[in-house]
């Protein structure tokens, strides 16, 4: 009985966590410039994809190097059906998660029914996202080449999802969908196919003997993980109020997100959320100590690349100092005064 | 006492090589069952085919009457008839008490239900103070416990044991013992690999001694002790048994 309590206690304390961070990122907007609300709502909206890609890679245990695929169907579903349609975007999100969802089904029961695992999955994944960009630039009803421009209506509009004038509000939806993501992981992650995603992570045929479809469970994570990352993208297009097919299915964008998890903490329930948070930070930080250096960094300045140089190589400081991420260095740092 | 699980003239051959011949038995529900027989004799390959990881050459496995010898691992699991690993197979990266969670499911969707039959089998298989430990850190007996306590999570109909005495201590292996007779009392039907003999002499109900592929005999404890063909198998043909 005590264990059941402590099963309450460790899910109520997760849904107090979640209230505090959105109730500490709710105060953002208050205080910063128009340009840094824009990189903090950028910043959710990958926290959200990577929040997708944890299902599936950290939970699952299944590591996609492709998640691009699901961000561009999203994105490109909201674009589609608003420009062409003149469906709300708030309609465009849930379909772009459905359709990130059933390529994750579709694309997912093929690669795991031919037992597709580890870097041949991976690779899988990114083949697909490629294909996906190679045929998305050469297709004329999205624009192929050119991409699609969603038109400003001019003004704040809720039901067109634009916030020209109050970028806040384009923050808050932001912060609105992370809190949903991660509300989701919570229960999720307690649940009867959270658990078997676990299990099949660790030992499929140990999973198997539990009467568990290892199957069945790959495909519920990768239906959810779509999904999540699916409607990331589709907020993505309203926030750039455009979208073409490197923006959407680039290789850049699979690692973009897969970064946040693995930065903030694989399989974790914050890991993305910290990671997105360290990430943008540190991509900032670097920015501008190269465009406006303190006086005995003098020469790093206007150095053109200097920063992503400086970004990448901080980069691998933490993951070898951290590889468990920021959450798994904070646990042992925890651990280890606690003794 | 009905009979729940029927091995019907099974084969099995890894390419040149007969693993197992023609071997039919019956386990009555209820009972305990050992296997016992020399290196390399078939006995896991047995479990194999019944537990679905490899389909047999030939003949049939007939579950609580109905044949699952052509299903998946985890069908045949879901039905009630669950194995354990010789090669012990823990969760290692979720604690002792999420490796049951998981199996506790099987049964029940609503994570509290499950929670709570999950420490209730902790309970009673003595692991209850380890639960919040990391499962590749305990050991050997420990994991052995947990990998019995995983299978009696899912509330199977009969269990399939691989060793699971192999490598405890003697206070060890006796408190296994006594928890197997214990479960078997809980109205679990149960087959267990063992080698150590005196130990599934006390445990067994019945015996079946496998020898190079093919099934030597099959009787009470008793029996099997002072067969010659199982005195010669185990022992060589020089040896006889006193009168």
């Amino acid at each position: 009985m005590i264990r059941l309590r402590q099963i309450a206690a460790a899910s109520s304390r997760d849904l107090l966590i979640l209230l505090g961070v959105v109730a500490v990122l709710a105060l953002v907007p208050l205080g910063v410039s128009r340009f840094t609300l824009s990189v903090a709502t950028a910043a959710l909206i990958f926290a959200l994809a990577g929040i997708g890609w944890n299902v599936l890679s950290g939970f699952a245990g299944q590591f996609s190097f492709g998640h691009a695929a699901y961000f561009g169907l999203g994105a490109y579903t909201v674009a589609v059906t608003f420009t062409k349609y003149s469906i709300s975007p708030w309609l465009g999100l849930l379909l772009g998660g459905l359709v990130a969802a059933i390529f994750g089904l579709l694309t997912g029961w093929i690669s795991f029914r031919f037992g597709l695992k580890g870097a041949y999955f991976a690779l899988a994944t990114f083949a697909l996202a490629e294909l996906l960009r190679l045929t998305f630039n050469n297709f004329d009803y999205v624009g192929a080449g050119v991409g699609i421009a969603i038109p400003l209506s001019g003004g704040d509009s809720w039901g067109t999802l634009q916030f020209e004038n109050t970028p806040a509000i384009r923050y808050f939806v932001a912060l609105g969908l992370v809190a949903l993501g991660t509300l989701a992981v919570i229960v999720i992650k307690r649940s009867r196919a959270g658990s078997r995603m676990l299990a099949v992570r660790e030992d499929e045929d140990a999973a198997a003997s539990l009467g568990i479809n290892p199957l069945r469970a790959k495909l519920v994570a990768i239906a959810v993980s779509g999904f999540i990352t699916g409607v990331a993208g589709g907020y993505y297009v309203m926030f750039l109020m455009f979208i073409d097919s490197d923006l959407a299915f680039g290789p850049f964008i699979s690692v973009v997100i897969l970064l946040r998890p693995i930065v903030g903490g694989v399989g974790t329930i914050w890991g993305p959320v910290v990671g997105a948070a360290v990430l943008s930070i540190l991509g900032e930080v670097t920015r501008s100590l190269v465009r406006d250096p303190p006086s005995f960094l003098q020469v790093v300045e206007g150095v053109n690349g200097l920063d992503q140089v400086m970004f990448g190589l901080i980069l691998v400081l933490v993951i070898i100092r951290a590889p468990d991420g920021v959450i798994g260095l904070f646990r042992r740092f925890r651990k280890r005064s606690s003794q | 006492m009905s009979t729940i699980l029927e091995v019907k003239g099974a084969t099995k051959r890894f390419g040149g090589l007969t693993a197992l011949l023609d071997i039919s038995l019956g386990v009555a529900e209820g009972e305990i069952l050992g296997i016992i027989g020399p290196n390399g004799a078939g006995k896991t390959t047995l479990f194999n085919l019944i537990s679905g990881a490899i389909p047999p050459d030939e003949g049939q496995i007939v579950f609580d009457g109905e044949r699952i010898e052509r299903l998946a691992p985890y069908v045949i699991a879901d039905r009630g008839l669950v194995r354990t690993f010789q090669i012990m197979k823990p969760f290692g990266g979720l604690t002792v008490f999420e490796n049951v969670l998981v199996a506790a499911f099987l049964r029940r969707a609503d994570p509290v239900e499950a929670a709570a039959h999950a420490n209730s089998i902790l309970e009673y298989v003595g692991l209850a103070s380890f639960s919040d430990r990391q499962s590749k850190g305990l050991t050997l007996a420990g994991r052995k416990r947990l990998e019995l306590a995983r299978t009696l999570a899912t509330d199977p109909k009969v269990l399939l044991l691989d060793e699971v005495l192999a490598g405890l201590t003697p206070t060890e292996g006796a408190e296994m013992v006594a928890l197997v007779k214990a479960i078997r009392d809980g109205g679990v039907t149960i087959v267990v690999i063992e080698h150590v003999m005196a130990a599934i002499m006390a445990l067994s109900d019945r015996i079946a001694v496998i020898h190079h592929g093919e099934l030597l005999a099959v009787g009470l404890p008793g029996e099997i002790a002072k067969d010659p063909k199982v005195i010669e198998a185990y022992l060589g043909k020089e040896f006889h048994a006193p009168d």
